[in-house]
């Protein structure tokens, strides 16, 4: 099964790639842009979808510093 | 061969290649026959500017490239110097300037990643790299992108892979706008008896492939590209090639504990022309033959076309040449090493390289045809009769006071600290570096002996315009005086000769005369070429020719590590000295382009042999530790090498020149072999005996005083400090 | 005293720290492979790009074979410390507190920094008593450490923050300056600057030193 894993810095962690993203919009004429954050799309085929969490938990994402969210891609649409 | 089934290319498809319509007749009277797709492509790619040099070859053989300290010369995948205590420094340059134009992070990243690659195929472990970049003035947003990608692209490389950056240079001028340049250089150390070199030998023996898998990427890339002027044919831009430091880190591990294990016949890098180039040079320089069969090349796309293998510029892959027994031991190697290695051929005597898939015979062309029997070019130089370069835009008026100049010019974008730009290297990785940037003209780096390794790289490309010859020697001599500074004497010269387009006469009349002025400079300073590489087309149609930029690097040694020089002012009530007999005009000078001066038609002349004694003087003088700091006079004069001293030391100085004449001109001008020393007065009596030398102040005040006649100079290193760090604003 | 420096297909400092620990004692490359870690005493865990750094910064490398040894090593008690991507390396151990991320100013940067002494007293900086700071150089791009305000209050109290940059030195933007930690136990270190890069005056200082002497004086002392 395909799936997709988002992780994004956790709410409250200074994440300079987005605030340099979200100077950056206005000098380009897109006015009214906030709270951008730049994360990490991870794709891979599994088995066992059951596994995601845990391969999240101690691989993917750090949890400490990064909130993930899973997406199953197969069937589910 | 078998019948194609499939339409044999025309001569049309020749020229899209890049071929004219003669060379694909040659082509054809090669083969016998017309060539096939496979073929075609082949030729096309060994037959360009970048890999047959057929517009400079007959001007580079003019070049002086033996001398007692040369182990390996031009020919090579570098070049190499004997540095005592049984090791030697291989070094070369390489451009990337094109695929950095398209994008800069990964084309100035990709450059570094094969200027090493070129080091590690000769057996030395990759020591230092060095970069020298040019854009057009960074007052465009298209430069600051430009320069911001290619710093982080070779920060980005040298960094995770290891190799500390040292130093480079960095100039912002109007005809690079469009056609930026990054050359890369590195350098690397062996035993010397491990040097290994590219020939395939050996009847019957493997050919293993091995790094990363091959892709589509840089089809048609480097290679046709570099043959084409940017923006004439926006469809020629490539799929660009993306470096993996990580790969190339293993890569190189694992290359030389195979050399140190004696497991390679020979070895050879995949660069431009990817496997095509390699395996062709590798069977020339031993006059043998290859079969490949592509059917065993590690694909990291299904369903290539046999010419997209063979072309394809994947980057991070080798190809060594193994007797039958040791191929096992190699592809052992190659998995502690995380690497994937593949025997895809064989060395045979035919003559010819034959390309299979799955056994099917799809290219068979003679070796010699490919590699050595493009035709080469006579160029047709002529001197321009009217100026090519449309002057600067003025930023001063003529009508500021000295302290005001010297201030505009510490803060102009070619004289700024550098700071901005070498804070993204690791400059000191490996343990080696003794002087790291800003703390003396060349870079230093310790040998085990005791000794040590003295390397700089320099164009000054506005000035070479002005006066291709004199130029390119001024370029060169500059060279040798950065490590004179550091107390070290040349032992070889990489050259990067940096061109528009060679068939036009003037850009033609540029090269010669280069070429020439290198040639002279070399000879004199003893430091032959031992490797160089040559990027031409550089402009575009709208824009024009780049300055010719025969960018030089040179490798010197230093006796005792521990007396290797700097160029900050050391100790209060030093004495302040200018050596050199060289006097200074304003012509093609960093003032004369901040006042929006066109270009003149000719460089100041001077004395080449007095200047090389003058080097050789200085350079004895620090390595004898006879001297406090050494600086070399460069862009901006008198006035700024004491500014940078100061700066560099953190002292003051008063410094007075009694000559009289223009002072601004004594101030600023610019003149090559000049040097800005200081040390006890003792010593600088005992050199004044030797060399031109003029003794002109002291070490130590708080502030900064230089008078010349009526000027007055006059300000604190605060303010200087202030001006030399504008840098910053372009790299937030 | 033996100290064994582990080497990652993408270390770049192994050699470096390879040679700084030979200057206080014996010393040998321990390959990722491997789980043996041939009678060291104490463990350096290098700089470099462990196997890329392409996830994040020293996440793949802490599941090396080597790195279960390290880990019941430390869990033994055994002196470990980790220099840059070594620290980050152990802070995805778990082996110390907080994280790495990607330096504030977004830049790889290469700097000689100053440091202060936070906890002079800990078995890393021993050596080091009575200097008024150390100045070493940093190079890295995610330097940037992180804990949560609850856990930052906790290590400064009980001294597991061992080295603070000194104002105007902090290029990364830690939290807290915080240059340098220890785990609870006080036998796990890690720091992000390089004291492998300042052991000679020669290539810049002989701060660093001091931190490899730390750990001998330590090593030997429990032995005696």
């Amino acid at each position: 099964m395909r799936a997709r894993v988002l992780i994004r810095p956790k709410a409250g962690i200074l994440d300079p790639q987005g605030v340099a993203v979200e100077r950056a919009l206005p000098a380009l004429g897109f006015e009214d842009v906030s709270g951008v954050h730049i994360g990490r799309l991870v794709e891979l085929d599994v088995q066992d979808p059951s596994q995601l969490q845990a391969m999240c938990e101690k691989l993917l994402a750090n949890p400490l510093i990064e909130d993930y969210e899973v997406q199953l891609l197969d069937g589910s649409q | 061969m078998p019948e194609d089934t499939v339409a044999l290319p025309s001569v049309e498809d020749a020229l899209a290649l890049g071929l004219t319509a003669a060379e694909y007749e040659l082509v054809c009277e090669k083969q016998g026959r017309a060539p096939n797709v496979l073929e075609l492509a082949m030729y096309s790619l060994l037959w360009s500017e970048h890999c047959a040099y057929k517009h400079s070859k007959k001007l580079l053989r003019t070049l002086p490239t033996e001398g007692p300290h040369v182990v390996m010369g031009p020919g090579e995948n570098a070049g190499a110097v004997d540095v005592g205590g049984g090791l030697v420094c291989a070094f070369k340059v390489e451009s990337h300037n094109h695929p950095s134009a398209v994008e800069p992070f990964q084309g100035a990243a990709t450059g570094v990643g094969g200027i090493l690659r070129d080091i590690f195929a000769i057996g030395a472990r990759p020591i230092a790299v060095l970069d020298s970049l040019r854009f057009g003035e960074p007052s465009t947003a298209r430069s600051r992108y430009l320069l911001d990608g290619a710093v982080r692209g070779i920060g980005h490389y040298g960094n995770s892979i290891g190799v500390p950056t040292v130093g480079g240079e960095l100039y912002f001028e109007g005809p690079y706008e469009h056609n930026c340049l990054v050359n890369a250089m590195a350098l690397g150390l062996a035993p010397a008896d491990r040097l290994v070199r590219s020939a395939a030998t050996g009847m019957g023996n493997v050919l293993v492939l091995f790094g990363a898998s091959t892709g589509r990427d840089g089809i048609g890339g480097a290679s046709v590209l570099a043959s084409a002027e940017l923006g004439a044919d926006e469809d020629k831009r490539p799929t660009v090639q993306v470096g993996d430091p990580f790969e190339e880190k293993k890569l190189m591990e694992c290359s030389l504990e195979l050399l140190e294990r004696g497991l390679l016949v020979s070895l050879q890098d995949l660069g431009a022309a990817g496997l095509t180039s390699s395996a062709c040079e590798m069977a020339s320089k031993g006059e043998m033959g290859i079969d490949i069969e592509l059917a065993q090349v590690p694909l990291r796309e299904p369903d290539m076309q046999p010419f997209e293998i063979m072309v394809s510029e994947s980057q991070e892959r080798m190809l060594c040449v193994v007797t039958p027994a040791n191929v096992g031991a190699v592809l052992e190697l190659c998995k502690k090493w995380e690497v994937t290695g593949t025997a895809i051929g064989a060395v045979t005597d035919t003559g010819q390289i034959r390309v299979f898939t799955g056994g099917e015979l799809v290219g068979d062309m003679p070796v010699r045809a490919l590699v050595d029997e493009c035709p080469l070019y006579d160029l047709k130089p002529e001197r321009p009769s009217q100026p090519i370069y449309p002057p600067a835009a003025a930023v001063l008026s003529g009508e500021e006071s000295p302290t005001e100049t010297l201030l505009a010019l510490l803060a102009s974008p070619n004289i700024a600290s550098r700071r901005p730009v070498f804070e993204q290297y690791d400059a000191i990785v490996q343990s080696r570096t003794v002087r790291r940037p800003e703390q003396a003209d060349a870079a230093v780096l310790a040998l085990p002996d005791g000794g040590a390794l003295a390397v700089s790289i320099d164009c000054n490309g506005r000035r070479v315009a002005a006066d291709p010859y004199l130029g390119t020697i001024e370029a060169t001599l500059e060279c040798a005086s950065n490590l004179a500074c550091v107390g070290a004497e040349p032992l070889g010269t990489t050259n990067n000769l940096n061109f528009g387009n060679p068939e036009k006469p003037h850009i033609a009349w540029q090269l010669t005369e280069a070429v020439r002025g290198l040639a002279e400079a070399c000879l004199a300073l003893g430091a032959p070429i031992v490797g160089g590489n040559v990027s031409l087309y550089n402009e575009g149609a709208a824009s024009g020719p780049i300055y010719p930029t025969p960018v030089i690097g040179m490798v010197g040694r230093i006796p005792a590590l521990a007396l290797c020089g700097r160029l900050g002012f050391v100790n209060e009530g030093d004495e302040i000295a200018l050596a050199g007999a060289c006097s200074s005009s304003l012509l093609a000078s960093e003032l004369a382009k901040l006042r929006g001066e066109i270009l003149p038609d000719a460089l100041a002349q001077f004395d080449l042999q007095a200047i090389c004694a003058t080097q050789r003087a200085v350079a004895q003088a620090v390595a004898a530790g006879r001297l406090q700091s050494a600086h070399d006079i460069a862009e901006g004069g008198l006035a700024v090498a004491v500014a940078e001293c100061c700066l560099a030391g953190g002292l003051g100085a008063s410094v007075t020149l009694e000559e009289s004449g223009d002072p601004t001109t004594a101030l600023f001008g610019e003149a090559p072999g000049r040097f800005l020393l200081s040390g006890a007065t003792a010593q600088m009596e005992l050199l004044a005996q030797e060399i031109p030398l003029e003794r002109i102040g002291t070490v130590g005040s708080e502030r900064v005083l230089l008078t010349a006649g009526q000027a007055r100079l006059d300000c604190t290193l605060a303010e200087l400090a202030r001006a030399h760090g504008s840098l910053g604003a372009l790299l937030p | 005293m033996k100290f064994g420096v582990l080497q990652f297909p993408g270390s770049c400092d192994e050699v470096d720290a390879l040679q700084a620990a030979r200057r206080v004692g014996d010393a040998e490359l321990l390959w990722h492979g491997e789980r043996d870690l041939r009678g060291a005493d104490a463990i350096v865990v290098p700089g470099g790009f462990s196997y890329g750094d392409y996830l994040r910064a020293g996440a793949i490398a802490r599941f090396a074979p080597v790195m279960e040894s390290v880990i019941a090593f430390a869990n033994d008690g055994g002196p470990v410390l980790g220099i840059c991507n070594g620290f980050q390396v152990l802070c995805e151990a778990r082996l110390l507190p907080g994280a790495l991320l990607p330096n504030a100013n977004l830049r790889f940067t290469f700097r000689q920094v100053k440091l202060e002494i936070a906890n002079p007293d800990c078995a890393f900086t021993s050596a080091a008593a009575g200097a008024a700071s150390l100045s070493i150089p940093a190079k890295h791009s995610w330097g940037r450490y992180y804990a949560e305000e609850h856990t930052l209050d906790e290590m400064e109290r009980t001294g597991q923050v061992v080295l603070r940059y000194l104002p105007g030195h902090n290029f990364n933007g830690s939290l807290r300056d915080i240059a340098g930690v220890q785990n609870a136990t006080g036998n796990v270190f890690g720091l992000m600057p390089h004291p492998e890069h300042a052991v000679d005056e020669m290539t810049g200082s002989t701060d660093g030193l001091r931190i490899f002497e730390s750990m001998r004086l330590t090593v030997e002392g429990a032995r005696a």
